[in-house]
């Protein structure tokens, strides 16, 4: 039974790595993630804002940035 | 590597952000700073945003940024920011509703207000004014190692919050996968008006018991600590960033942060009911003077053929028993090749603090620590909105944000007793967020 789950398990990671060799691109297919609206946090002052409203309504914060310090908003 | 190409209309070199600069995001992410796109030597990039966010009944407030941006050479950028806002209105209380009016002492201890009967406590004096600046510097370091380091600070009239913060990023695999670490230190100080009112104790409230206005203010100030009190955060982050193919990237961050020192708010306080749920008194609250989170956040980016679709989940839990789950989607669509339109959606989901009471029975023993803070409970939230971005021949960029937001407060599972039945403890908020963008 466990050698069958080692002999599954296996198989998934060797399949996992195959596919992690495959990620990424080359230079010139890069045309597509460098347009400005692929930044990760395009619209930064639209962050910044969200992330002030939701620290100061709810009672979680940070993730995407760091989540301590701040101000004193109710 | 900087790609460069011609703006159509008026042919004047037009910025291409290479994948540097995506990748570069993910650490700038962790700064909590405004990356933009690359900006060419010697030249500033601005960007403004006026924000108007109001609340049904409730708080106010206006906020303006600026940031800027620039690249002195050789990726050595220096981003800042400014931020003022200004919030008024009314805060709840913590207070529950009662079938009869009630009278309130203000936090600074200077006049009262009523509330009518089956109505939520506002406190309607909530005012102030805050102004925030941040500034970054990153750099290459060497081996396709970044370094930046920044501070934070943001001040408003009784608060006080400083920060530091430094970060390493390294690509790996031709610049497809970028691996960073962060760490931020604050240090908050907090001096409210009228003081820091002591643990549970009761509100004083002048209905003609006092023999003169000294006898009251002694009462008053037997409640209250007169000195400042503090707050330290440490913050961890670490990142990975990947590219997937040529139309996707991912992004995943933990994050920990561990706070010691004053979490209370001094504005909030907890109504003693008795077995027919009818106050008694209120008391102000108190919260554990330590707080460690943890967050998991995984954001991806996929380019469609006109547009972007941008995902994000973020699971967060911590020693004060808050989870919260959170998605975030902003789609975007290129109605022509200078105009687009973004629909933006948001849900959130929360649990409540494990000491988190919208009421405290009277007779029955003090916990060790209680807040009625309805953020500190069981709550759903959503967000709808929609932007929309034109840019000029000149290359500036106008936008305009409209948003709703609206959050659902739950009873976590409280028996509510006598006349608390009939009255609303878990009342929805409701917002309009409103937002014009200029870039420059």
């Amino acid at each position: 039974m466990f050698k069958k789950a080692r002999i599954i398990l296996a198989f998934l990671l060797s399949t996992q790595l195959v596919g992690c060799a495959n990620l990424g691109v080359q230079p010139w297919e890069r045309d597509l993630l460098a347009k400005e609206e692929m930044a990760l946090d395009a619209d930064g002052n639209d962050l910044g804002l969200d992330d002030h409203i939701y620290f100061s309504k709810e009672a979680t914060s940070g993730g995407r940035a760091f989540a301590g310090g701040g101000c004193g908003c109710n | 590597m900087q790609l460069t190409s011609n703006n159509k209309i008026t042919n004047k070199p037009k910025k291409v952000a290479n994948i540097n600069t995506a990748l570069a995001a993910a650490t700038c992410a962790l700064l909590g700073t405004t990356p933009m796109v690359q900006a060419d030597e010697g030249a500033w990039e601005m960007d403004t945003a006026l924000l108007y966010y109001g609340e049904t009944d409730r708080v106010t407030a206006v906020e303006g940024v600026l940031s800027a941006k620039k690249d002195f050479g050789d990726e050595h950028i220096f981003s800042g920011k400014i931020v003022l806002d200004s919030l008024t209105g009314a805060s709840a209380t913590g207070a529950v509703a009662q079938p009869n009016a009630q009278t309130f002492t203000r936090p600074s201890g200077k006049g009262q207000y009523d509330i009518q009967a089956d109505e939520i406590p506002l406190d309607d004096t909530f005012k102030d004014t805050r102004v925030q600046l941040e500034a970054q510097w990153t750099q290459p370091l060497w081996d396709d190692m970044r370094g930046s380091t920044g501070v934070h600070l943001s001040k408003e009239y009784d608060y006080l919050s400083i920060s530091v913060n430094g970060s390493l990023a390294k690509d790996f695999y031709q610049k497809n996968t970028t691996v960073s670490a962060g760490l931020s230190l604050a240090y908050d100080t907090i001096d409210p008006e009228g003081g820091r009112p002591l643990a549970f104790s009761e509100m004083v409230i002048d209905q003609g018991q006092f023999a003169n206005e000294q006898a009251y203010q002694a009462a008053f100030d037997a409640t209250r600590q007169t000195d400042t009190d503090d707050k330290s955060t440490i913050d961890l982050m670490l990142g990975v960033t990947q590219i997937i193919n040529r139309r996707m990237l991912m992004q995943f961050n933990y994050g920990f942060s561990t706070s010691d020192g004053y979490h209370t708010d001094p504005f909030k306080v907890l109504s003693v009911v008795n077995d027919q749920g009818l106050t008694q008194s209120l008391v102000h609250e108190d919260r554990p003077t330590e707080r460690t989170r943890h967050s998991f956040y995984w954001q991806t980016k996929y380019a469609l053929d006109s547009g972007v679709a941008d995902i994000s989940y973020r699971y967060a839990t911590d020693d004060w028993e808050i989870n919260s789950h959170t998605i975030d989607s902003r789609l975007r669509f290129n109605l022509t090749g200078n105009t687009y339109i973004q629909p933006h959606f948001r849900y959130y989901q929360q649990g409540a603090a494990e000491f988190y009471k919208p009421f405290l029975l009277e007779g029955t023993t003090l916990p060790t620590f209680a807040s009625a803070d309805y953020r500190l409970g069981e709550m759903t939230a959503y967000t709808v909105g929609l932007k929309y971005g034109m840019k000029m021949p000149s290359g500036n960029e106008w936008a305009f944000r409209l948003e709703y937001y609206q959050q659902d407060t739950k009873n976590p599972g409280f028996e509510a007793p006598g006349a608390l039945q009939q009255l609303d403890l878990y009342p929805s908020v409701k917002a309009i967020i409103a937002q014009v963008s200029y870039s420059f």
